[in-house]
């Protein structure tokens, strides 16, 4: 199917690409499908884009490139809610909220988006017990690169 | 809204799967147990409108956003 999007222009994407996140994101409760964009020349960050508005997208990071030591634990209407049964069908990524420049950017910590893939399905989970919080900033020391 | 009373240790059971158990009062705090089932999520009401509001700020974007994402070196 073709979609509009906010930062790749339009797009053909297939339909097993899409992931569904059946109960929305909060603040976005309608929006129940979207596909993840990668960026050119830059696969720290990727693009959750939503297939029925484009004008919807948000950018995402991968926490543990940028802190080793973030954990949590799953609960167990996550895993019910994406049928996860397996470990190695995890992935999780948090939402970035840009800020110019880039040093005051924050990651939202206590809200991972997690993925299953072997089913396409997607949650953004609060966590429940926790002291990360919305605002966290990770990016103030940038990764030395691995080559 | 419906208002119901209800003394430490008494419940409230709405539909026929979620109980609300009032476990502990002291002071202006009052200690709830939420009995759910697993696909019914349970919040603090400020921490779920908070991962609202980020995300609505989060998406909101910059123009430039994608010059200001830092890249990695090659």
């Amino acid at each position: 199917m073709s979609i509009s999007t906010k930062y790749h222009g339009e797009m053909e994407v297939a339909q097993e690409e899409i992931w569904h996140f059946d109960s929305g994101i909060p603040g976005f409760l309608n929006e129940k499908t979207f596909v993840l964009l990668p960026l050119e020349d830059n696969p720290l960050f990727q693009i959750l884009q939503s297939t029925e508005n484009k004008n919807l997208a948000f950018v995402l990071t991968n926490p543990f490139y940028f802190n080793k030591n973030y954990d949590f634990k799953i609960d167990e209407g996550t895993l019910e809610q994406l049928s996860l049964q397996n470990e190695k069908d995890v992935a999780a990524m948090v939402i970035v909220t840009v800020k110019d420049p880039f040093e005051k950017s924050t990651a939202n910590l206590q809200a991972p988006v997690i993925f299953n893939l072997s089913n396409q399905k997607a949650k953004q989970m609060i966590l429940t017990q926790t002291e990360y919080k919305t605002r966290e900033f990770i990016f103030q020391q940038l990764p030395a690169s691995k080559g | 809204m419906l208002v119901l009373t209800r003394k430490n240790g008494e419940s409230i059971q709405i539909g026929d799967d979620i109980e609300i158990t009032v476990i502990g009062i002291k002071g202006d705090q009052v200690k709830i147990g939420i009995n759910a089932p697993k696909h019914i999520e349970v919040h603090r009401k400020e921490i779920y409108l908070e991962i609202g509001q980020e995300n609505e700020q989060a998406s909101t974007g910059l123009a430039n956003l994608l010059n200001i994402l830092p890249k990695k070196e090659k």
